[in-house]
Protein backbone atom coordinates (compact mmCIF):
# COMPACT_ATOMS: atom_id res chain seq x y z
CA UNK A 1 0.00 0.00 0.00
CA UNK A 2 3.14 2.10 -0.11
CA UNK A 3 2.10 3.56 -3.59
CA UNK A 4 -1.25 5.42 -1.15
CA UNK A 5 0.72 6.06 1.98
CA UNK A 6 4.14 7.63 0.44
CA UNK A 7 4.02 11.25 -0.69
CA UNK A 8 1.89 11.26 -4.19
CA UNK A 9 4.00 12.58 -7.51
CA UNK A 10 3.00 16.26 -8.17
CA UNK A 11 2.05 14.71 -11.90
CA UNK A 12 -0.28 12.24 -10.24
CA UNK A 13 -1.66 15.12 -8.12
CA UNK A 14 -1.80 18.10 -10.36
CA UNK A 15 -3.64 15.20 -13.31
CA UNK A 16 -6.21 14.40 -10.49
CA UNK A 17 -6.81 17.57 -9.46
CA UNK A 18 -7.81 18.67 -13.38
CA UNK A 19 -9.78 15.87 -13.45
CA UNK A 20 -12.18 16.92 -10.33
CA UNK A 21 -12.44 20.04 -11.86
CA UNK A 22 -13.43 18.21 -15.48
CA UNK A 23 -16.09 16.01 -13.54
CA UNK A 24 -17.52 18.97 -11.55
CA UNK A 25 -17.71 20.46 -15.20
CA UNK A 26 -19.55 17.67 -16.59
CA UNK A 27 -22.07 18.00 -13.81
CA UNK A 28 -22.70 21.68 -14.95
CA UNK A 29 -20.51 23.05 -11.96
CA UNK A 30 -17.70 25.47 -11.97
CA UNK A 31 -14.65 24.34 -9.17
CA UNK A 32 -14.07 26.89 -6.41
CA UNK A 33 -13.50 26.43 -2.94
CA UNK A 34 -13.93 30.15 -1.82
CA UNK A 35 -17.86 30.46 -2.69
CA UNK A 36 -18.53 27.86 0.17
CA UNK A 37 -17.14 30.69 2.68
CA UNK A 38 -20.17 33.03 1.07
CA UNK A 39 -22.33 30.39 1.36
CA UNK A 40 -21.41 30.01 5.34
CA UNK A 41 -21.93 33.79 5.53
CA UNK A 42 -25.04 33.73 3.55
CA UNK A 43 -26.62 30.79 5.85
CA UNK A 44 -26.48 33.06 9.19
CA UNK A 45 -29.12 34.68 7.36
CA UNK A 46 -26.93 38.06 7.24
CA UNK A 47 -28.42 38.64 3.50
CA UNK A 48 -30.93 40.69 5.30
CA UNK A 49 -28.45 43.95 5.83
CA UNK A 50 -26.10 42.28 3.35
CA UNK A 51 -27.06 42.06 -0.08
CA UNK A 52 -23.86 40.57 -1.27
CA UNK A 53 -25.20 37.74 1.17
CA UNK A 54 -28.84 37.75 -0.08
CA UNK A 55 -28.71 35.48 -2.52
CA UNK A 56 -29.88 31.76 -3.30
CA UNK A 57 -26.94 29.76 -1.13
CA UNK A 58 -29.06 26.60 -1.72
CA UNK A 59 -28.64 26.55 -5.22
CA UNK A 60 -24.95 25.85 -3.76
CA UNK A 61 -25.32 23.23 -1.80
CA UNK A 62 -23.97 21.01 -4.06
CA UNK A 63 -20.39 22.85 -3.10
CA UNK A 64 -20.92 22.16 0.59
CA UNK A 65 -21.30 18.78 0.09
CA UNK A 66 -17.61 18.52 -2.20
CA UNK A 67 -16.44 20.40 1.12
CA UNK A 68 -18.21 17.97 3.34
CA UNK A 69 -16.69 15.22 1.21
CA UNK A 70 -12.99 16.76 1.48
CA UNK A 71 -13.44 16.98 5.29
CA UNK A 72 -14.14 13.59 5.33
CA UNK A 73 -11.01 12.71 2.70
CA UNK A 74 -8.76 15.10 4.58
CA UNK A 75 -9.79 12.89 7.69
CA UNK A 76 -8.90 9.26 5.87
CA UNK A 77 -5.82 10.75 4.18
CA UNK A 78 -4.16 11.97 7.41
CA UNK A 79 -5.10 9.02 10.26
CA UNK A 80 -5.38 5.93 7.52
CA UNK A 81 -2.73 6.87 4.65
CA UNK A 82 0.37 8.78 6.34
CA UNK A 83 3.83 7.65 6.45
CA UNK A 84 7.06 8.76 8.47
CA UNK A 85 8.45 9.60 4.89
CA UNK A 86 6.21 12.61 4.20
CA UNK A 87 6.39 16.18 3.90
CA UNK A 88 10.12 15.60 2.46
CA UNK A 89 10.70 19.10 2.11
CA UNK A 90 14.04 20.91 1.23
CA UNK A 91 16.76 20.71 4.23
CA UNK A 92 17.75 23.93 2.83
CA UNK A 93 14.08 24.92 4.34
CA UNK A 94 14.21 22.96 7.20
CA UNK A 95 17.47 24.49 8.15
CA UNK A 96 16.30 28.08 7.16
CA UNK A 97 12.49 27.20 9.35
CA UNK A 98 15.13 26.34 12.55
CA UNK A 99 16.45 29.48 12.62
CA UNK A 100 13.08 30.91 12.77
CA UNK A 101 12.78 28.64 15.75
CA UNK A 102 10.09 26.76 13.32
CA UNK A 103 10.31 22.90 13.62
CA UNK A 104 10.73 20.50 11.46
CA UNK A 105 7.78 18.48 9.28
CA UNK A 106 9.22 14.98 9.71
CA UNK A 107 5.99 13.47 8.57
CA UNK A 108 3.51 16.36 10.05
CA UNK A 109 1.37 18.50 7.57
CA UNK A 110 1.99 21.55 9.79
CA UNK A 111 3.94 22.58 12.10
CA UNK A 112 3.49 22.79 16.10
CA UNK A 113 4.92 26.19 16.47
CA UNK A 114 2.33 27.50 14.31
CA UNK A 115 -0.55 24.93 14.48
CA UNK A 116 -0.20 23.28 17.72
CA UNK A 117 -2.77 23.11 20.13
CA UNK A 118 -0.47 25.31 22.50
CA UNK A 119 -0.92 28.26 20.24
CA UNK A 120 -4.54 28.69 21.94
CA UNK A 121 -2.75 30.25 25.21
CA UNK A 122 -0.60 32.58 22.93
CA UNK A 123 -2.29 35.81 21.50
CA UNK A 124 0.50 36.07 18.80
CA UNK A 125 -0.50 33.25 17.31
CA UNK A 126 -4.31 33.10 17.75
CA UNK A 127 -4.20 36.77 15.48
CA UNK A 128 -1.60 35.28 13.34
CA UNK A 129 -4.05 32.66 11.91
CA UNK A 130 -7.51 35.13 12.18
CA UNK A 131 -5.63 37.90 10.22
CA UNK A 132 -4.23 35.10 7.95
CA UNK A 133 -7.76 33.89 7.59
CA UNK A 134 -9.17 37.05 7.23
CA UNK A 135 -6.58 38.16 3.86
CA UNK A 136 -7.71 34.69 2.32
CA UNK A 137 -11.59 35.36 2.83
CA UNK A 138 -11.55 39.42 1.91
CA UNK A 139 -8.92 38.69 -0.65
CA UNK A 140 -10.67 35.48 -2.68
CA UNK A 141 -13.73 37.10 -2.74
CA UNK A 142 -12.41 40.11 -4.02
CA UNK A 143 -10.59 38.71 -6.53
CA UNK A 144 -13.65 36.74 -7.12
CA UNK A 145 -11.94 33.09 -6.53
CA UNK A 146 -9.35 31.62 -5.00
CA UNK A 147 -6.52 28.72 -6.11
CA UNK A 148 -9.74 26.25 -7.41
CA UNK A 149 -11.54 29.08 -9.04
CA UNK A 150 -8.58 31.04 -10.82
CA UNK A 151 -5.52 29.18 -10.34
CA UNK A 152 -6.89 25.69 -11.61
CA UNK A 153 -10.24 26.27 -12.97
CA UNK A 154 -9.96 30.32 -14.39
CA UNK A 155 -6.26 29.43 -16.34
CA UNK A 156 -7.34 25.97 -17.62
CA UNK A 157 -10.15 28.00 -19.32
CA UNK A 158 -7.52 30.58 -20.63
CA UNK A 159 -9.39 32.94 -18.41
CA UNK A 160 -7.15 36.80 -18.56
CA UNK A 161 -8.88 38.25 -15.34
CA UNK A 162 -7.71 34.76 -13.52
CA UNK A 163 -4.15 35.26 -15.09
CA UNK A 164 -4.05 38.88 -12.98
CA UNK A 165 -5.27 37.08 -9.73
CA UNK A 166 -3.26 34.27 -9.87
CA UNK A 167 -0.08 36.46 -10.36
CA UNK A 168 -1.67 39.06 -7.34
CA UNK A 169 -1.62 35.65 -5.55
CA UNK A 170 2.39 35.26 -5.93
CA UNK A 171 3.27 38.81 -5.51
CA UNK A 172 1.40 38.48 -2.34
CA UNK A 173 2.98 35.13 -1.45
CA UNK A 174 6.24 36.32 -1.90
CA UNK A 175 5.89 39.60 -0.11
CA UNK A 176 4.99 37.72 2.95
CA UNK A 177 7.25 34.94 2.37
CA UNK A 178 10.61 36.81 2.16
CA UNK A 179 9.41 39.96 3.63
CA UNK A 180 7.07 39.44 6.47
CA UNK A 181 7.25 35.90 8.10
CA UNK A 182 10.86 36.75 9.39
CA UNK A 183 9.65 39.84 11.00
CA UNK A 184 6.95 37.61 12.41
CA UNK A 185 9.39 34.63 13.88
CA UNK B 1 -30.72 17.46 -6.26
CA UNK B 2 -28.30 14.54 -6.07
CA UNK B 3 -25.62 15.29 -3.88
CA UNK B 4 -24.06 11.68 -2.95
CA UNK B 5 -21.73 12.38 -6.29
CA UNK B 6 -20.33 16.16 -5.02
CA UNK B 7 -19.60 14.70 -1.78
CA UNK B 8 -17.41 11.34 -3.46
CA UNK B 9 -16.09 14.22 -5.32
CA UNK B 10 -14.99 16.07 -2.72
CA UNK B 11 -13.90 12.47 -0.67
CA UNK B 12 -11.48 12.31 -3.71
CA UNK B 13 -10.33 16.02 -3.27
CA UNK B 14 -9.19 16.30 -0.24
CA UNK B 15 -7.58 12.74 0.13
CA UNK B 16 -5.26 14.04 -3.48
CA UNK B 17 -4.26 16.97 -1.65
CA UNK B 18 -3.92 15.56 1.68
CA UNK B 19 -1.84 13.42 -0.13
CA UNK B 20 0.44 15.80 -2.72
CA UNK B 21 0.98 17.38 0.64
CA UNK B 22 -0.66 20.93 -0.96
CA UNK B 23 -2.43 21.00 2.49
CA UNK B 24 1.06 21.36 4.06
CA UNK B 25 2.24 24.36 5.36
CA UNK B 26 5.79 23.63 4.59
CA UNK B 27 4.72 22.42 1.23
CA UNK B 28 3.44 26.54 0.57
CA UNK B 29 6.62 28.10 2.31
CA UNK B 30 8.97 26.21 0.31
CA UNK B 31 7.23 27.08 -2.73
CA UNK B 32 7.57 30.88 -2.04
CA UNK B 33 11.14 30.16 -0.97
CA UNK B 34 11.56 28.45 -4.68
CA UNK B 35 12.94 25.49 -2.66
CA UNK B 36 11.31 22.96 -4.56
CA UNK B 37 9.16 21.98 -7.46
CA UNK B 38 6.90 20.10 -5.86
CA UNK B 39 4.11 22.58 -5.82
CA UNK B 40 4.52 24.48 -9.26
CA UNK B 41 4.78 20.77 -10.78
CA UNK B 42 1.39 20.05 -9.40
CA UNK B 43 -0.37 23.53 -10.09
CA UNK B 44 1.01 23.35 -14.01
CA UNK B 45 0.01 19.72 -14.78
CA UNK B 46 -3.23 20.59 -13.13
CA UNK B 47 -3.63 23.81 -15.99
CA UNK B 48 -2.23 22.17 -18.50
CA UNK B 49 -4.32 18.75 -17.70
CA UNK B 50 -7.17 21.27 -17.51
CA UNK B 51 -6.71 22.89 -21.04
CA UNK B 52 -6.38 19.96 -22.73
CA UNK B 53 -9.90 18.42 -21.31
CA UNK B 54 -11.60 21.81 -21.55
CA UNK B 55 -10.39 22.15 -25.29
CA UNK B 56 -11.58 18.48 -26.38
CA UNK B 57 -14.83 19.47 -24.01
CA UNK B 58 -15.55 22.87 -26.29
CA UNK B 59 -14.33 21.74 -29.91
CA UNK B 60 -16.48 18.34 -29.25
CA UNK B 61 -19.18 20.38 -27.61
CA UNK B 62 -19.67 17.86 -25.29
CA UNK B 63 -22.67 17.89 -23.07
CA UNK B 64 -23.21 17.63 -19.55
CA UNK B 65 -24.63 15.18 -17.40
CA UNK B 66 -27.93 16.64 -17.45
CA UNK B 67 -27.64 16.49 -21.66
CA UNK B 68 -27.20 20.12 -22.01
CA UNK B 69 -24.21 21.54 -23.82
CA UNK B 70 -21.56 22.05 -21.54
CA UNK B 71 -20.42 25.59 -21.25
CA UNK B 72 -18.02 27.09 -18.48
CA UNK B 73 -19.03 31.24 -17.97
CA UNK B 74 -16.45 33.66 -18.84
CA UNK B 75 -14.58 35.61 -15.60
CA UNK B 76 -15.75 39.01 -15.28
CA UNK B 77 -13.76 41.49 -17.28
CA UNK B 78 -11.66 43.80 -14.45
CA UNK B 79 -8.38 44.91 -13.59
CA UNK B 80 -8.16 46.49 -9.62
CA UNK B 81 -10.23 43.44 -8.39
CA UNK B 82 -7.87 40.80 -9.41
CA UNK B 83 -4.63 42.54 -8.44
CA UNK B 84 -5.72 43.74 -4.75
CA UNK B 85 -7.78 40.63 -4.40
CA UNK B 86 -4.97 38.42 -5.55
CA UNK B 87 -1.81 40.42 -3.68
CA UNK B 88 -4.21 40.09 -0.50
CA UNK B 89 -5.17 36.80 -0.75
CA UNK B 90 -1.43 35.71 -1.95
CA UNK B 91 -0.38 37.31 1.52
CA UNK B 92 -2.98 35.37 3.87
CA UNK B 93 -1.70 31.98 1.65
CA UNK B 94 1.75 32.39 2.40
CA UNK B 95 1.25 33.40 5.93
CA UNK B 96 -1.46 30.51 7.27
CA UNK B 97 -0.32 28.03 4.38
CA UNK B 98 -3.80 27.27 3.61
CA UNK B 99 -5.74 28.39 0.83
CA UNK B 100 -10.05 27.80 1.00
CA UNK B 101 -9.74 24.36 -0.10
CA UNK B 102 -6.93 23.01 2.42
CA UNK B 103 -8.67 25.02 5.39
CA UNK B 104 -11.64 22.85 5.36
CA UNK B 105 -9.32 19.32 4.70
CA UNK B 106 -7.52 19.93 7.67
CA UNK B 107 -10.11 20.62 9.49
CA UNK B 108 -12.10 17.52 8.84
CA UNK B 109 -8.47 16.20 9.63
CA UNK B 110 -9.35 17.59 13.10
CA UNK B 111 -6.35 20.04 13.47
CA UNK B 112 -8.54 22.77 15.75
CA UNK B 113 -6.29 25.47 15.19
CA UNK B 114 -7.27 25.85 11.32
CA UNK B 115 -10.97 27.00 12.97
CA UNK B 116 -9.14 30.02 13.97
CA UNK B 117 -8.34 30.55 10.01
CA UNK B 118 -11.30 30.08 8.95
CA UNK B 119 -13.31 32.23 11.35
CA UNK B 120 -11.06 34.83 9.88
CA UNK B 121 -11.70 33.66 6.33
CA UNK B 122 -15.71 33.97 6.75
CA UNK B 123 -15.36 37.28 8.35
CA UNK B 124 -13.54 38.42 5.56
CA UNK B 125 -15.79 37.00 3.03
CA UNK B 126 -18.20 39.38 5.63
CA UNK B 127 -15.75 42.61 5.32
CA UNK B 128 -16.07 42.40 1.52
CA UNK B 129 -19.48 41.61 1.97
CA UNK B 130 -20.37 44.91 3.55
CA UNK B 131 -17.10 47.09 1.63
CA UNK B 132 -17.97 46.30 -1.75
CA UNK B 133 -19.82 48.82 -3.13
CA UNK B 134 -17.25 51.28 -1.88
CA UNK B 135 -14.01 48.98 -3.27
CA UNK B 136 -13.08 49.65 -6.98
CA UNK B 137 -13.47 46.35 -9.06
Amino acid sequence: MEILTQTWHWSVAGFLIAIVMLLLNYFGKVFGMSSNLRSLCAMTGVGKKVPFFDWDWKSQRWNLAVVAGAMIGGYVAVHFMNDASNVDINPKTIEQLSAMGIDAPNGKLLPDTLFGNQIFESPKMIIMLLVGGLLIGFGSRYAGGCTSGHAIAGMSNLQLPSLKAVIGFFVGGLIMSHYILPLLF
Amino acid sequence: MNLLKYLLVGFFFGIVLTKAEAVSWYRIYEMFQFQSFHMYGIIMTAIVTGVIGIQIIKRNKLKDIDGNLLTIQDKEKGNARYWIGGVLFGLGWAMVGACPGPIFILLGAGFMSIGLILIGAVFGTFLYGVLKDKLPH
